[in-house]
């Protein structure tokens, strides 16, 4: 019923609103100029900090109007210096007149009366036009081209401003703005010289520009704006607060760091940051930080840059003062550490572990706001992410590890009672909170085990990773896994701790279905939950995991293949027959021969060491060999002839040694010629861990077991008499003298069998 | 309790054996004194609040309260284990000469571990408790990283550290918390809730563990003054954000007549007069009144005495003999000036001093200093205000002529247009008038000794020169500078840079008079013990005062710092205090009044061991 009764009244409520609204956007067209800057003055006063009136007047169309009045003052103006650029006038008229007229009153009366007339409106052309009638002439000539400038200038600013406002509103404001083309038209306006005007063109760009829905791509079309607005930082601290601004907000690629870099961004910004004025020490502050992420050519710019005799890596360090705001040491520390990941400082400089990495953590404690303690987080981790010592040094610094588990407290029982506000903060807050926290236990626990310990021990860590792994928020369940993978690192966890747990269930859940980034992630885990000694190992197998890992190994991502054939290389470890056939099976002899022409080197060596995972244990070589010989084999020499590194090759060797220590597999080598010479010259090969692998694989040839059956004795000694026809005898005596001793030791036991 | 090789802090410990001068103290040292001069600069960096008067600051071990396993050397600084380091008996400790004190706010000192010892002995060692350790100790350990406060039982805490790590100590006695530091790094909050008075302590359990505290006699590897302008932003915050409630709109009309009775009382009329008619406030004291004062001020500071005395009596009727005390000073000091030269009784016998009273020597830079000084600041706020207050500026001589009296050749001591004129004659009798007053009585002597005294106090003037910036104190030689530049003449003054200093401006008559003056003085003392008893700061001061004639150059003898003007400022703050309370006005401006007890109150903050006071320092506030 309420909702019936109130329809109607909205209606009429809102046509009311219009129709008064409708009367500013009339004044913009009134034939009086006068009027119309009366009009956008009135207009400016009633959009101040009204939403709604700013709607209404968009939906109005009072928005193309004024940037008509807007560009129309640009284009009259250049009209006018046209028109008073011709010599004789200003020569002739100019010079007498102004000598007459000039400090009495009638100058300013003169003034006013031309602003007004010629202001802004279709009359301007006319002003212009009729400027051959003798007494505007004088006037003109007389009160010289900037009193002309200025009342001009007057109604362009008084638009701009009136935009600005508007822009100050809700995002579909700026939307409508910028389909009405607004952009051009403002940078247009910062080609006059008045600075008022301009610091109001980049006041409302600024604020259009900051606004997410505004395409960054705007500032970059037009290849003479950066230049221009690097030159306009000279002109004011405004300017200076407002460009950097614009910059720090339209710099989202590296393209776009590279053309600021290029137009002198670090030159120009530098100066500023010992500015006066907090608001542009600040902004460029921010911009360095944006310029400097991770980009190597900024970075090692940065250092060696010189703000009045200091570095800038001093400079920032005096930033990190804690007297000082905090949004002045977070960003500061964010350029430090961007420097630092960049490669232009190094990890160990006292400016990242005294000053950097402590101010990090400060900023993670409980006393900072909800948003600071997250960037805080994320710019830790990232800043320590490739560095064990900084990971040590931030494990120990202010009990980081113990601080962080409070991220993972909101919103609180508390706050959820007494603050229904405070419960919205925090709900806002805390996906990114956990996330971040997650992201920085990833980082920290990435190589040393003290500390994955220390993060595992942490009141409910890993029932925190484990609901963190199926929350609905992507960015926490990406996270979660990146600090479940950091974790699995280590063998004491993965048989403790993951297996209590049973981690395994949320992760096998996440790698349905999810985005390639999360299934890096997980399966990369998986990888390490699928190790021999991982007591997860046998659930994941009896879940079927098979399937799915094969369905990786066929994706486009070389990440995902390795990881999946990773996984499987991992699971055919010591496996039983039933696994290593359901592997086989599943992945399919087609697929796995693809994957061993896969143009990734990773993928290569992880089906490689599939393969000889398979091919261990007589009973399955022989297995294996007797169904997929052929193809095995023909792999194999493939490979051996193609051009791969070394640890393809002796992988592949390997494979083979095995494959010689099966029975009836031995004969497949034994019956190819080609193999067997390839085979000697490995061992001759000048590289001693492929004469290694190749010694061995002869080794397992000439091999006679005590106590096995009389064909196979037989069998024995004619491998052994092919293999010295083929002059393997000769190379094992040379080997004897090899100066590796692996190599030496098994040429030696080679040659004890053929003696037997 | 402390297990092997612990950075410590305990309220005492009771050393089973204690052993005396294992340090070697070198004072003859010349790098020793270096340190030491180091030392003094950075702890009063560091703790800037504290007085080390009633609480030193530790500076190095004690070696009074050690055990007698513990070797000390290198000025106290080293510590060595000398026992057998068998079992956990043999664990020995040494604590700092001192504890440390609450003003400090936050207090930081640093071990750096030379050498570890042998590894296999402390490794072996349970922990269990050691007699004679206090209860509330609290550590912190190098072989497991663990705290322990006041039990066997350690916490885990941070990492273990050994040969070569600098492990450094914070106390915040804001909050009553403690950090330990590992190689610059803060290991996060060790303990909280700690008691008082707790002392550096470092012990040792193993042989050829050696270790080197570092009170402030390095630069600390942790940067102490960075968590340290943490706090003060707090506590400045607080300050700032301190709710004033319902006074709210009281403020300025009390910072105004803050302003206002400041100005007045220190007799700046025209500034006075100015300020109240931008306020739309109204001034207490009648004009005549504040002119009469300051005049009276700007005699007494320029080393006129008699002068100032003389007008007194004459503006003031009574009101030195009521206050004998009071006279006796002036009269003291008017004897001073008169060796000094600078008096009109010894002046006008001067050939190279023209008689200038005519011109109040450099009036205008009656302006208290705050901070550092700035001789141009003073003379240019000097011109107009002055003007307007009927005295002449010192950089306008031409226009003395202009008032009456100034070619005069008599001792007139007033030419202002609100002139009050007295004879030389008058100035002499005045002397002999004096005895006379007897209405005081000894109790109102010793009161208005200590009134003297309060005021100098609370004025925040302290003794020590180096504390300048307070309020109060008036630089007199600028005052001299700018007269002298502004009469053109040698003036015999006390200015150091003056050549041509000499007793009684080394006029024959003017020593004569001078002499005959401390005979007046003699008597008057005499007559004052007849009526009130001795008086042993009377005595004193004739005797310091006496005592400059006894060397032929009275500004460079022990004695001598009585020459120096900065001496006039107490003596005219007291009469301008005694004239106003005559005059039934405060005798100090509440502006003093506030921040003296602003500063009262840090130092009462101190006593009660609120460490806060470090950093709500009074002087912080004041630019």
């Amino acid at each position: 019923m309420a909702c019936l009764l109130e329809a109607p009244l909205r209606i009429s409520v809102l046509s009311e609103v219009t129709a008064t609204s409708r009367h500013y956007v009339d004044r913009l067209f009134h034939p009086d100029p006068q009027k119309v800057l009366q009009g956008v003055i009135d207009m400016k006063n009633a959009v101040i900090g009204n939403n709604k009136q700013k709607a209404n007047l968009i939906v109005l169309g009072a928005v193309p109007r004024l940037l008509y009045l807007l560009q129309q003052g640009l284009s009259s103006s250049e009209l006018k210096t046209e028109v008073l650029g011709s010599e004789l006038r200003t020569e002739v008229l100019g010079s007498e007149l102004r000598t007459e007229v000039l400090g009495s009153e009638l100058r300013t009366e003169g003034a006013v009366v031309l602003r007004t007339e010629v202001l802004g409106s279709e009359l301007r052309t006319e002003g212009v036009v009729v400027l051959g009638s003798e007494l505007r002439t004088e006037c003109v000539v007389l009160l010289g081209s900037e009193l002309r400038t200025e009342g001009a200038v007057v109604l362009r600013t008084e638009c701009v401003v009136v935009l600005g406002s508007l822009a100050m509103g809700t995002e579909n404001n700026i939307k409508s703005l910028v389909d009405c083309h607004i952009i051009p038209a403002l940078l247009q306006g910062l080609v006059c010289p008045d600075l008022i005007f301009i610091e109001a063109c980049l006041r409302c760009l600024r604020t259009v520009f900051i606004s997410p829905v505004t395409p960054v791509q705007l500032l970059y079309t037009d290849p003479t704006v950066i230049p221009h607005l690097m030159s306009l930082l000279s002109r004011s601290p405004r300017t200076q607060d407002y460009i950097t601004q614009i910059f720090s907000h339209c710099c989202k690629t590296p393209e776009h760091q590279t053309v600021l870099f290029n137009h002198g961004a670090i030159q120009n910004i530098a100066p500023m940051l010992i500015s006066l004025s907090y608001k542009v020490r600040m902004q460029a502050l921010k911009c360095f930080s944006v310029l400097a992420y991770e980009n190597t050519q900024v970075s090692m710019t940065l250092v060696n840059v010189l703000v009045d005799g200091d570095l800038l890596s001093q400079v920032f360090v005096r930033m990190l003062q804690r007297d000082l705001p905090i949004e002045m040491q977070l960003t500061a520390a964010k350029c430090l550490t961007y420097m630092c990941r960049a490669g232009a400082i190094r990890t160990d400089d006292r400016c990242i572990v005294l000053k950097t990495l402590p101010c990090l953590v400060r900023m993670c404690s409980k006393e900072r706001l909800l948003e600071e303690r997250v960037e805080g987080a994320e710019t830790l981790a990232y800043l320590m992410e490739p560095d064990v010592e900084l990971q040590r040094i931030a494990s120990v610094t202010d009990h980081l590890v113990a601080m962080l588990a409070d991220y993972f407290k909101y919103p609180s029982s508390v706050s959820a009672i007494t603050d229904i506000k405070r419960l919205d903060h925090d709900l806002k807050h805390a996906h990114e909170l956990r996330q971040a926290a997650f992201k920085l236990y990833a980082s920290l626990g990435s190589n040393d085990e003290d500390i994955r310990k220390k993060i595992t021990e942490t009141e409910n860590m890993m029932d925190r990773i484990v609901s963190g792994l199926s929350e609905s928020s992507i960015k926490v369940r990406l996270a979660a896994v990146r600090c479940l993978h950091s974790l699995s690192r280590s063998v004491q966890q993965l048989r403790t701790s993951f297996h209590d747990h049973a981690v395994w269930k949320p992760l096998m859940k996440l790698l349905q279905n999810a985005p390639d980034e999360v299934l890096v992630m997980a399966s990369s885990t998986l990888c390490n939950l699928l190790l021999e000694f991982s007591p997860s190992k046998e659930p994941i197998l009896e879940s079927g995991v098979v399937e799915l890992l094969c369905s990786l190994t066929q994706s486009d991502s070389p990440a995902l293949r390795v990881n999946g054939i990773w996984a499987l290389m991992n699971m055919a470890f010591q496996a039983d027959q039933k696994v290593k056939g359901e592997i086989v099976r599943a992945l399919g002899t087609e697929q796995l021969f693809r994957l061993l022409s896969d143009p990734d080197t990773n993928v290569l060596m992880k089906t490689l060491g599939l393969l000889r995972n398979l091919l261990s244990t007589r009973p399955h070589i022989d297995q294996i060999m007797s169904s997929h010989g052929k193809q095995i084999m023909q792999a194999v020499t493939l490979i051996l002839e193609g051009e791969h590194s070394i640890e393809v090759k002796e992988q592949t060797l390997c494979i083979l040694a095995n494959i010689a220590d099966g029975n009836t597999a031995k004969e497949l080598i034994m019956t190819n010629d080609d193999i067997l010479q390839k085979i000697k010259y490995y061992m001759g090969h000048s590289n001693a861990k492929l004469q290694l692998a190749a010694t061995f694989c002869i080794s397992n040839l000439i091999w006679n077991e005590e106590g096995s059956e009389a064909d196979a004795m037989t069998g024995c000694q004619e491998r052994q008499d092919k293999l010295r026809e083929l002059g393997f005898v000769d190379i094992l005596h040379k080997l004897t003298q090899a100066l590796d001793p692996n190599l030496c030791e098994r040429a030696k036991t080679a040659m004890q069998h053929y003696l037997a | 309790d402390i297990t092997p090789l612990s950075i410590s802090l305990s309220p005492c410990i009771n050393p089973k054996m204690a052993e005396l001068g294992a340090g070697s103290l070198l004072l003859g040292d010349p790098a020793f004194n270096y340190q030491e001069a180091e030392l003094n600069e950075r702890l009063k960096r560091l703790y800037p609040a504290v007085n080390e008067d009633e609480t030193p600051l530790p500076r190095s071990w004690s070696p009074k309260d050690k055990y007698s396993y513990i070797g000390l050397s290198q000025n106290n600084l080293r510590v060595h284990y000398k026992g057998h380091g068998k079992n956990h008996k043999d664990a020995a400790s040494v604590r700092a000469t001192h504890p440390i004190p609450a003003a400090c706010g936050i207090y930081y000192f640093e071990v750096k571990i030379v050498s570890k010892g042998l590894d296999f002995l402390s490794s072996l060692l349970p922990l269990s408790p050691i007699p004679g350790w206090d209860k509330h100790s609290y550590g912190y350990h190098g072989d497991d990283g663990h705290s322990f406060c006041s039990s066997g039982t350690g916490q885990p805490y941070g990492p273990t550290f050994t040969t070569g790590d600098v492990i450094g100590c914070c106390v915040n006695l804001i909050n009553n918390t403690c950090f330990y530091t590992k190689n610059g790094i803060s290991l996060g909050v060790a303990f909280t809730d700690l008691p008082p008075n707790l002392y550096p302590t470092v012990g040792l359990q193993t042989p050829g563990e050696i270790v080197d505290a570092n009170f402030g006699q390095q630069p600390f590897v942790f940067d102490i003054e960075d968590y340290m302008s943490e706090w003060r932003a707090k506590i400045h915050g607080m300050i700032a954000r301190f709710p004033i409630g319902e006074r709210l709109g009281e403020w300025q009309a009390v910072l105004q007549n803050m302003v206002s009775t400041y100005l007045v009382h220190h007799g700046y009329c025209a500034t006075a007069t100015a300020f109240a008619r931008a306020t739309e406030t109204l001034i207490q004291e009648d004009q005549t009144s504040i002119k009469n004062r300051q005049r009276i001020q700007k005699l007494v500071l320029a080393g006129r005495v008699g002068e100032a005395i003389e007008a007194t009596q004459q503006l003031y009727p009574g009101l030195l003999e009521h206050n004998p005390n009071l006279l006796f000073m002036l009269k003291c000091r008017q004897f001073v000036e008169m060796v000094n030269g600078t008096d009109s009784e010894v002046r006008c016998f001067s050939v190279r001093s023209p008689k200038s009273q005519d011109s109040y020597p450099g009036s205008p830079s009656l302006s208290p200093r705050h901070g550092a000084t700035n001789p141009n600041l003073h003379s240019a706020g000097a011109d107009s205000p002055t003007c307007s207050n009927g005295v002449t500026p010192p950089n306008k001589n031409k226009s003395h002529n202009k008032y009456p009296g100034v070619s005069s050749a008599s001792s007139s001591s007033s030419s202002s247009p609100s002139s009050v004129n007295y004879s030389e004659s008058n100035s002499t009798d005045s002397t002999k008038s004096q005895p006379h007053s007897g209405t005081s009585n000894q109790e109102e002597t010793s009161d208005s000794e200590m009134e003297i005294e309060a005021e100098h106090y609370t004025n925040g003037v302290a003794e020590n020169p180096s504390a300048r910036i307070m309020n109060g104190t008036y630089k007199h030689q600028e005052i001299l500078q700018a007269q002298d530049i502004s009469l053109g003449n040698g003036v015999a003054g006390t200015d150091d840079s003056c050549a041509s200093r000499q007793l009684c401006g080394g006029n024959q008559a003017a020593t004569e008079r001078m002499i005959q003056f401390g005979r007046e003085l003699q008597g008057l003392n005499e007559q004052l013990c007849r009526e009130y008893g001795k008086n042993v700061t009377h005595k004193k001061m004739l005797q310091d005062a006496f005592s400059l004639l006894a060397y032929s150059d009275p500004w460079n003898c022990p004695v001598g710092q009585q020459l120096d003007p900065m001496q006039r400022e107490n003596i005219c703050s007291a009469l301008n205090s005694a004239i106003l309370e005559s005059q039934n006005l405060p005798k100090q401006p509440p502006l003093m009044l506030a921040l003296g007890q602003a500063t009262e109150c840090v130092q009462l903050m101190a006593r009660v061991r609120s460490g806060s006071c470090s950093f709500a320092r009074v002087d912080n506030f004041l630019h």
